[in-house]
C-alpha cells in the first residue's frame, strides 16, 4: 500500500485542523460547535441511577415483556413530566428477570424515588345501600369499626359510611387530563376525558348516584366527594379539591402517564453528587493532560527526533478521540462520558504509543543490521504490523466481551478504549509514518 | 543474558509471589464491595477536616436507627458502609446527623439488594472466561502457519497461562490488601482485571511475533535459543511501553482521585506482572513444553 505520502499528510493536516477547531471555545465564528459538548455520566454531572425489578408473579408470561415496555415508557414520560433532563430509562431480561433501569441526572435520590414512585392510582367509591354514616359514640363503635371496615380507606369511610363500594372506573379509563381554571373562582381544576369504555362506566355511577356522594380517591386519600346532582353521559368530569396550580399540574402529568402496570421493586441505587462529580472531571481530566506530557518528554528523551514525531502523532491521536466524544453527542449513537470511560482513555493513551514503540525499536534494529534510513523505515513498520494487529485485536476482544457483559460503568471503559484503540491503530499506523516519509524522502 | 536456562528460577519467583495471595483467599476470602454483596456506602462530605467526634455521631445515627456499620475517614470526607437503608431510614439517618453537624451533606449514595450484587459476580468471572477462551481461539488462529516444532495451540495455551499469572498476582494481592487494610473489591476491580488481560495478551503476543518470525528465518533446531534471542530482540520495548503506561498510571494514581484509586493500583499491580510474566514465563513455558515433549519422543 504504496500511497503518495504528500495526499496522506495534507488528509492529516485538515483532519487536525478540523478537531482543532472543534475543541477550541466556542466563540465567535466558532460558536457553531456550541451543541458540541460531551455528554456526561451520571458519575461526572451528578443525577441518580436506580434499578428496579418488576414483580411480575401475577403477569401472564406472555405479556412480561409487553407490561416492563409499558412500565419503561411510563417511567421516562413521568421523568419529561418533571423535568429531568435526558433521563435514561432502559429494559433488561435476565432469564425470569425483568429490570427497568433508570438514569436521571441531576435528581438527588429522593426526588428518582418521588418520580417513579408517584403511584396515581386513581379510584372513584360509590355509597353502599346497605351502609350506615360512621357514629363514633362510645369505645365499642370504634372497636365494630376496627373489625369490620379495615380494608377501606379510612376517609372513604367518613364520606360514604360503612361498606363503600370502589367503583370499576379507575385511572386506566382515562384518556387525557387537562387543568384548567375555574371561570367563577379562578381555582385551578383538573378536567378529565375518559376513554369511550370509562364515559359508559362513569355514566352508570352518575346514573345510579344522583342525589348521593361519589368520592374521587387518590392513592387511597379522597381528593373529592361531591354530590351527584344529575347523571353525566358526556364522559367529562371535572376535579376540582382544592388545589394550588402545581399541584393540580401534578396531578394532571402522573394521570396521563397513568399508572405502572407491574410493581416495581428498588434492587440498586446510586446517586451523586453534582460538585462531587465536576471534582471527579477536574481530578481525572488534569491526570489525563499529565499522562500526556509525561509520555512525551519520555518518548523524546528515549527516541530523539523520532519521539517528537511520535508525539505529534499522539496529541493529534487526543484531539481525534476528544473529537469524536464530542461529535457523536448530536448522533443517535452518543458516547456517554463516565469516569471510568476517561480512565480507559487514559489507559488508551499508553497502548497508543506502544505501536510506536514497536516501531521505532524495529527500526533501530535494521539500522543496527546495517540498513539505510528509509529502507529501515518500510522495514520497520511491515515487519512491526503483525505484532500491532494481533496485539490490538485482543484488546479489540476484550474490550467486546467487556461491552456485551459489563454493566454500566464497565461499558463506558470497553467502549472508549476500544475507540481508543483503533484511533491509535490510525495514529500509529498512518500519521507517524506520514510524517516520517515526508520528513525522510 | 540467558533467561530460558534460569526459566525454573523465574517460575519459582511467581509462585513466591502468587502462593501467598492463593493462601489468603482461602484463609479469608475476597473483600468484597457491596457491588457483589449488598448493602449502603455513603460519602457524606463536612467543611473541616473531619475527626473522631464526626464519626462517633455517625456511628451514633447509625445506631438510631438500628442499623450496624462502618465508617472510615480521608480528609474532609467519611466513607459509611452498612446494610441496605430504604429511604426512610436514610432520611433518618442524615437528619439525625445534621442536628449534630449542620455541615454535613450527602455526596454520594449507592444501596445494592442482594440478588442483584451475585449476579454482577456472576457476569465478572463469565465477562473473565469469555475474554479468554476468545482470545485462545485467536491466538491459535492467528499463529496458525507456525512453523515446526512449535504448535501455535501451544502458544495460545502459554499465552492464557501467563494470563492466568497475572489475575492471579492481582487478586491474590488484593485478598492480602483486603484483608489488611480492608480494601474492598468492587466492579472497577473487574474492569481492572479485564484490561489487564488485555494488556498481558498484548506483551505476550509481541514476544510470540518475534519467535514466530525468528522460527520461520532460523529454523526450529534449537529451539530454545530462537526462543531466547527473540525474548532479548523484543526486551526494550516490552519495558520501554510498559514503563510509558507505567507513568501514566502513576499520574493518575497521584492526582485521579479518591474514588479510582484502587483501580489505578490494581492496574500497576498488572502492568508490573504482565511485563515480568511475558518475558520470564510465557516464553520459558514454550520451552518447558517444549522439552517434556521431546523427552517423551525419546521414550518412545
Amino acid at each position: 500500500m504504496k500511497k503518495n505520502p504528500r495526499f496522506l499528510l495534507w488528509f492529516i493536516v485538515i483532519l487536525t485542523i478540523v478537531t482543532v477547531l472543534l475543541n477550541l471555545p466556542s466563540k465567535g465564528f466558532l460558536s457553531f460547535t456550541k451543541s458540541l459538548t460531551f455528554k456526561k455520566g451520571l458519575d461526572l454531572a451528578g443525577g441518580t441511577s436506580l434499578t428496579l425489578q418488576a414483580d411480575m408473579k401475577n403477569v401472564d408470561p406472555a405479556q412480561r415483556s409487553k407490561a416492563l415496555d409499558a412500565a419503561k415508557g411510563i417511567i421516562e414520560q413521568r421523568a419529561n413530566y418533571f423535568g429531568v433532563s435526558e433521563p435514561i430509562v432502559q429494559t433488561a431480561i435476565e432469564g425470569n428477570d425483568y429490570r427497568v433501569i433508570a438514569e436521571l441526572p441531576g435528581v438527588t435520590i429522593d426526588q428518582a424515588k418521588s418520580i417513579i414512585g408517584v403511584l396515581a392510582q386513581l379510584s372513584f367509591w360509590e355509597p353502599n345501600p346497605k351502609g350506615s354514616p360512621i357514629l363514633l359514640k362510645n369505645e365499642n363503635d370504634i372497636k365494630n369499626l376496627y373489625a369490620t371496615q379495615s380494608a377501606y380507606p379510612i376517609s372513604v369511610l367518613q364520606y360514604l359510611g360503612t361498606y363503600p363500594i370502589k367503583t370499576n372506573l379507575s385511572g386506566s379509563d382515562i384518556q387525557d387530563t387537562s387543568v384548567t381554571f375555574d371561570t367563577q373562582t379562578g381555582k385551578p381544576e383538573v378536567q378529565l376525558k375518559f376513554t369511550d369504555v370509562g364515559s359508559k362506566k362513569f355514566a352508570d355511577i352518575t346514573t345510579r348516584n344522583v342525589g348521593k356522594i361519589v368520592a374521587i380517591v387518590l392513592d387511597g386519600r379522597v381528593i373529592e366527594a361531591p354530590r351527584v346532582n344529575q347523571a353525566i353521559l358526556t364522559g367529562d368530569a371535572v376535579i376540582s379539591g382544592g388545589f394550588t396550580t402545581d399541584t393540580a399540574t401534578a396531578l394532571s402529568n402522573s394521570l396521563n402517564a397513568g399508572a405502572l402496570p407491574v410493581p416495581l421493586i428498588y434492587l440498586q441505587e446510586h446517586s451523586v453528587d453534582a460538585t462531587l462529580g465536576n471534582e471527579y472531571l477536574v481530578q481525572s481530566l488534569f491526570a489525563g493532560g499529565l499522562g500526556i506530557i509525561i509520555i512525551i518528554i519520555f518518548m523524546t528523551v528515549l527516541y530523539g527526533r523520532l519521539g517528537v514525531i511520535a508525539s505529534f502523532a499522539l496529541v493529534i491521536y487526543t484531539l481525534l478521540v476528544v473529537s469524536i466524544f464530542k461529535v457523536s453527542s448530536i448522533t443517535p449513537f452518543a458516547i456517554t462520558l463516565t469516569l471510568s470511560g476517561i480512565a480507559g482513555f487514559i489507559l488508551s493513551i499508553g497502548m497508543a504509543v506502544d505501536a510506536n514503540i514497536l516501531i521505532f525499536e524495529r527500526m533501530k534494529e535494521e539500522r543496527r543490521a546495517g540498513r539505510a534510513w528509509h529502507e529501515a523505515l518500510e522495514l520497520g513498520f511491515s515487519r512491526a504490523w503483525t505484532s500491532i494487529r494481533d496485539s490490538n485485536i485482543s484488546s479489540l476482544i476484550t474490550s467486546g466481551v467487556l461491552y456485551e457483559f459489563g454493566t454500566g460503568s464497565v461499558k463506558g471503559f470497553a467502549l472508549t478504549l476500544a475507540i481508543g484503540v483503533l484511533v491509535s491503530m490510525f495514529s500509529a499506523i498512518v500519521i507517524t509514518r506520514t510524517f516520517l516519509r515526508v520528513i525522510y524522502k | 543474558m540467558n533467561i530460558i536456562k534460569h526459566k525454573n528460577w523465574y517460575f519459582a519467583l511467581s509462585l513466591l509471589v502468587i502462593v501467598p495471595g492463593i493462601i489468603a483467599m482461602l484463609l479469608w476470602g475476597l473483600n468484597l464491595s457491596i457491588d457483589f454483596t449488598s448493602g449502603t456506602l455513603m460519602t457524606l462530605s463536612f467543611n473541616n477536616t473531619v475527626n473522631n467526634n464526626q464519626v462517633q455521631a455517625v456511628d451514633n445515627s447509625l445506631k438510631s436507627i438500628g442499623v450496624k456499620g462502618s465508617s472510615e475517614i480521608s480528609g474532609k470526607l467519611i466513607f459509611v458502609r452498612s446494610s441496605p437503608l430504604d429511604q426512610a431510614q436514610n432520611a433518618k439517618f442524615l437528619s439525625t446527623l445534621s442536628g449534630k453537624y449542620k455541615d454535613v451533606k450527602e455526596l454520594e449514595s449507592q444501596t445494592t439488594g442482594p440478588t442483584i450484587g451475585q449476579e454482577t459476580a456472576w457476569n465478572a468471572f463469565k465477562a473473565v472466561a469469555i475474554a479468554s477462551i476468545l482470545i485462545i481461539l485467536y491466538i491459535t488462529w492467528s499463529f496458525r502457519e507456525v512453523p515446526k516444532p512449535a504448535s501455535s495451540f501451544r502458544f495460545g495455551i502459554c499465552a492464557i497461562i501467563a494470563l492466568i499469572h497475572d489475575v492471579l498476582v492481582v487478586v491474590g494481592i488484593f485478598a492480602i490488601l483486603g484483608h489488611f487494610f480492608g480494601v474492598q473489591i468492587d466492579s472497577l476491580f473487574v474492569t481492572a482485571i479485564l484490561t489487564i488481560i488485555g494488556f498481558s495478551v498484548h506483551d505476550t503476543i509481541v514476544v510470540f511475533d518475534r519467535i514466530r518470525e525468528n522460527l520461520k528465518k532460523m529454523g526450529g533446531k534449537d529451539f530454545p535459543k530462537t526462543v531466547n534471542d527473540s525474548v532479548i530482540q523484543t526486551i526494550d520495548r516490552s519495558l520501554n511501553t510498559s514503563l510509558t503506561v507505567f507513568l501514566v498510571l502513576v499520574a493518575l494514581l497521584l492526582f485521579g482521585g479518591e474514588s479510582i484509586r484502587w483501580f489505578v493500583v490494581a492496574l500497576l499491580i498488572g502492568i508490573i506482572s504482565g511485563t515480568y510474566s511475558s518475558i520470564f514465563n510465557a516464553s520459558p513455558l514454550l520451552v518447558l513444553w517444549h522439552e517434556i515433549s521431546e523427552k517423551r519422543k525419546i521414550k518412545k
